[in-house]
C-alpha cells in the first residue's frame, strides 16, 4: 500500500497502522465466503458506504458493520481502503478524508462519492415489482404509504423503472373478499375465528376454531396461518377454501412454542411419517409434477415420466389416479395401488346401478 | 478479491466524477495509480475496468475531445450517477422492508438487496426485522423463482433480445423447439409464464417457465427486438389462461356429506333423493376437464347428465382398471 502524501496517522487515530487491528471491540466473526466478494461487489459496496456515513453526518462503528452485512474488522478494513484512496492531478491529492476514531465514523471529505449511485434496472425493478404485487394484496393496511413508494421510487429511478413493467405477480383474488377482511379483523383484535374449511385431499368440509397467527401471500396465493384447536397445531390455510368464516367473542390463544413457518424455506416439508409413493404419468399427465411438490421426476419412454413423492395422507393420491384414469398409474406403495383400483371398480359399480 | 484493483476501480470512479471535461485515456493513466506503465498492458486493462463500472450502472460517457473527433475522452457526471433526493415516510419505510423481503431466496433477491443498500446510502432507514412491518401489517409475502429459465427470460426482457427454448407443451411427448420476442414475464396463481411473439408462428404465445426444458439462449443482440406499443403482459396472460364460459350444466348424484368440491359450485341448494342421496346442478365448460374432476370423487359422485359427461368419467374410471 503506498503511503498517502500530506496526511498524519491513520483514520482510526493513535496512529494505528492502516488495515491493523480492529477498533472498538472484538470483531465480529466474518461470515463465510464473504473473503470471495468480487472486486466490483466491494467497490459497490464501498460507494454506498461512503452516503451511508455522510446522509447520517456520523455513524457507529457496529451498528453501520451490521447494516453492511460485516464483521466490524470488514469494515475497517473498507474504511482504511477508501482512506487510502490517492490521485494525482498531477499533484498527489486525497478525495476522501474520514475517521473512525471512538468507534464512531465520520467522513469529513467526500467529494464526488457523497451520494449513493442510481438504482440499476434489476435493482428498481426487484422493489417495483414486488411493491406492485403487495399492492394486490387482499387486506393490506397501508395502501396510501404504498402508492406513495411506489410513486417516489418511480420518480428516483427514472429510466431504470421502465422495464420493471414487463414483469408482475399477480395475486389471486379469493373469492370472499369478506373473510380477508375479518381475518384481518380477528388478527387486529386477536381474536378466535371459526372456520368451515375445505381439504380436498379428502373432499370434505371441516369446521375447526382457529387462532390467527398472519397472512401469508406466498407464490401469489394468500394463506391463513394459525394455531388449529382441532389439529392442536400450526396449519395452513388457503383463502380460497375458507367456505365460511366467523370472528368469535374468544381471545385467540396461539401457545407460546407455536413456530411460525419459515417460509423461506418453502411452505410444505417432508416428515418422517410420511409415505413414499411413486407414479407413472403419460405425457397428458405431466402436469402432476408441476403441481405437487416432487421429490424426482424420471423420463421414461413416449414422454411418460416416472414421478415419487412423499405425503403424510394418501387420500389425494388416490383421487389423483381417479382423476389421470389411463395416463397415469400408481406404482408403489403396493395397498395404494390396490385401493386406487378399488375406488375405480366402486365407482363403475356405481354408474352400473345408477 | 484484489485489493488493490479494488483500490483502482474506486479511484477511477472518483477520478471520472470529479472532472468536469472529457479525459483521455492517458489522462486517466497518470491520475490513478496501479495502472501499468506498459502502454499495450494498460490498454487491456482500462477495458476491462470500464466494462467492470459499465456493468454496475455507472453511467461512464465517451466523448470526442477535438473537432475532428480524433481523440476520444471519459467522464461520469454527478447527474447521470447520483441517487436523487429521495425521503420517505415512516410508513413508506416500513413498507420498503416489507417489499425486500418478497424476493428472500428467489432470482431477484440480489437486486433487491443491492437496491436496499443504495437507499440506505442514500439516508433511508428500512425496517427488515421480522418483528417490523410485517407484525403490524400481519402480512409475508414471498415470490420464489424455483424455473431456472427466469434468470435468463428476466434478462431478455430487461434488453429487448429473442431467445430460443426447448418447449414441452401440455399433452405433447416431447419438446419442440421455439424462437420467441419475450414482453414480459407474469407470475400467475403461482406460476411463472413468458409472453411475447412467437417467431416461428408469427403470433403472440404464452409459456410456462417449468415447461421450459433446458438452456434459454438469446439469439440477438440487446436491443434487437421491441415490445408493441402498449402491450399490458398481465393481460396477455391473463386472456390466455382465463377458462372458458361454463355454457354447460351438469346434473350430478351426490353422496351426503361428500363432493364438497362440487357443492361449492353448484347453482341451487342440493334436491333430496329418496335413496338418501342428493341431485345438485354444476356449471361447467370443457367435458374432458370436467370428466377428470368428477372421476376423482370416485364412488361418491355419479353424473345422472349429460350422456357425453357420463361416458367420459366411465372412460376415465376404465382407465385406472386397465
Amino acid at each position: 500500500m503506498s503511503e498517502r502524501p500530506g496526511r498524519a496517522g491513520a483514520p482510526g487515530r493513535g496512529g494505528a497502522p492502516r488495515g491493523g487491528a480492529p477498533r472498538g471491540g472484538a470483531p465480529r466473526g466474518g461470515a463465510p465466503g464473504r473473503g470471495a466478494a468480487t472486486s466490483a461487489e466491494r467497490l459497490q459496496r464501498l460507494l454506498a458506504l461512503v452516503p451511508y456515513v455522510v446522509s447520517r453526518k456520523a455513524a457507529g462503528l457496529a451498528e453501520t458493520a451490521a447494516a453492511f452485512g460485516l464483521s466490524e474488522r470488514e469494515l475497517v478494513d473498507d474504511l482504511n481502503l477508501l482512506w487510502c484512496v490517492e490521485l494525482r492531478d498531477p499533484d498527489p491529492y486525497c478525495p476522501i478524508d474520514l475517521s473512525y476514531e471512538g468507534g464512531e465514523i465520520v467522513v469529513s471529505q467526500a467529494e464526488s462519492i457523497a451520494r449513493p449511485l442510481r438504482l440499476a434496472v434489476d435493482e428498481a425493478s426487484a422493489l417495483l415489482v414486488a411493491l406492485r404485487m403487495l399492492a394486490d394484496v387482499p387486506g393490506l393496511e397501508d395502501r396510501s404509504a404504498l402508492s406513495r413508494l411506489i410513486a417516489k421510487l418511480e420518480a428516483a429511478a427514472g429510466e431504470a423503472a421502465a422495464p420493471s413493467t414487463q414483469v408482475a405477480v399477480q395475486v389471486d383474488k379469493p373469492t370472499g373478499d369478506a373473510a380477508i377482511e375479518r381475518i384481518r379483523d380477528a388478527l387486529a383484535r386477536r381474536r378466535r375465528v371459526h372456520l368451515r374449511y375445505y381439504v380436498p385431499g379428502r373432499d370434505e368440509a371441516t369446521e375447526r376454531d382457529v387462532d390467527p397467527m398472519r397472512l401469508l401471500v406466498v407464490d401469489g396465493r394468500a394463506y391463513l396461518e394459525g394455531w388449529c384447536r382441532r389439529a392442536e397445531g400450526v396449519r395452513l390455510f388457503r383463502l380460497d377454501r375458507i367456505l365460511g368464516l366467523e370472528v368469535l367473542g374468544v381471545a385467540a390463544a396461539v401457545p407460546e412454542d407455536a413456530q411460525p413457518r419459515d417460509v423461506d424455506r418453502g411452505l410444505f416439508r417432508p416428515s418422517a411419517d410420511d409415505v413414499h409413493v411413486t407414479l407413472e404419468v403419460s405425457p397428458g399427465g405431466r402436469w402432476v409434477a408441476e403441481y405437487y411438490p416432487c421429490e424426482s421426476a424420471e423420463e421414461l419412454a413416449d414422454g411418460w415420466l416416472r414421478i415419487r413423492l412423499r405425503t403424510p395422507d394418501t387420500a389425494w393420491v388416490r383421487r389423483l389416479a381417479l382423476r389421470l384414469g389411463e395416463d397415469g398409474r400408481v406404482i408403489a406403495p403396493d395397498d395404494l395401488r390396490t385401493r386406487v383400483r378399488d375406488d375405480a371398480t366402486a365407482a363403475l359399480a356405481a354408474y352400473a346401478s345408477g | 478479491m484484489s485489493r488493490r484493483k479494488t483500490e483502482r476501480l474506486l479511484s477511477l470512479v472518483v477520478c471520472l466524477l470529479s472532472t468536469r471535461r472529457y479525459l483521455t485515456a492517458e489522462q486517466i493513466r497518470q491520475a490513478v495509480a496501479g495502472y501499468p506503465d506498459q502502454s499495450e498492458a494498460f490498454k487491456r486493462m482500462f477495458e476491462r475496468d470500464k466494462e467492470e463500472l459499465r456493468e454496475l450502472g455507472i453511467p461512464l460517457e465517451t466523448g470526442s475531445l477535438s473537432q475532428d473527433g480524433d481523440d476520444i475522452g471519459y467522464r461520469v457526471q454527478r447527474q447521470a450517477y447520483e441517487l436523487p433526493e429521495l425521503r420517505l415516510e415512516p410508513d413508506e419505510a416500513a413498507v420498503l422492508g416489507l417489499a425486500a423481503r418478497v424476493w428472500q431466496h428467489a432470482e431477484l433477491a440480489g437486486a433487491a438487496a443491492g437496491a436496499l443498500l443504495k437507499l440506505r446510502a442514500a439516508g433511508i432507514d428500512t425496517d427488515e426485522r421480522d418483528s417490523g412491518a410485517s407484525a403490524r401489517q400481519g402480512i409475508e409475502p414471498r415470490v420464489a423463482t424455483t424455473e431456472p429459465a427466469f434468470g435468463p427470460l428476466w434478462e431478455a426482457v430487461r434488453d429487448r433480445r429473442p431467445v430460443t427454448f426447448a418447449y414441452r407443451a401440455a399433452g405433447r411427448s416431447g419438446p419442440q423447439a421455439r424462437e420467441l420476442e419475450p414482453w414480459g414475464v407474469v407470475n400467475r396463481h403461482g406460476r411463472w409464464y413468458v409472453a411475447g411473439r412467437d417467431r416461428g408462428r408469427d403470433a403472440v404465445r404464452v409459456f410456462r417457465l417449468s415447461r421450459i426444458e433446458g438452456a434459454v439462449r438469446f439469439s440477438g443482440p440487446p436491443g434487437s427486438m421491441t415490445v408493441p406499443a402498449g402491450t399490458d403482459v398481465r393481460e396477455v396472460v391473463r386472456t390466455w389462461d382465463s377458462a372458458p364460459p361454463q355454457e354447460n350444466t351438469a346434473v350430478l348424484r351426490v353422496r351426503p356429506g361428500a363432493g364438497y368440491g362440487l357443492r361449492r359450485y353448484a347453482t341451487s341448494p342440493p334436491v333430496p333423493a329418496p335413496d338418501g342421496w342428493e341431485t345438485i346442478s354444476v356449471p361447467f365448460s370443457e367435458t374432458g376437464w370436467f370428466a377428470d374432476h368428477v372421476a376423482s370423487f370416485g364412488a361418491d359422485v355419479v353424473v345422472a347428465e349429460p350422456p357425453d359427461l357420463r361416458d367420459a368419467v366411465i372412460r376415465r374410471l376404465k382407465g385406472v382398471l386397465t
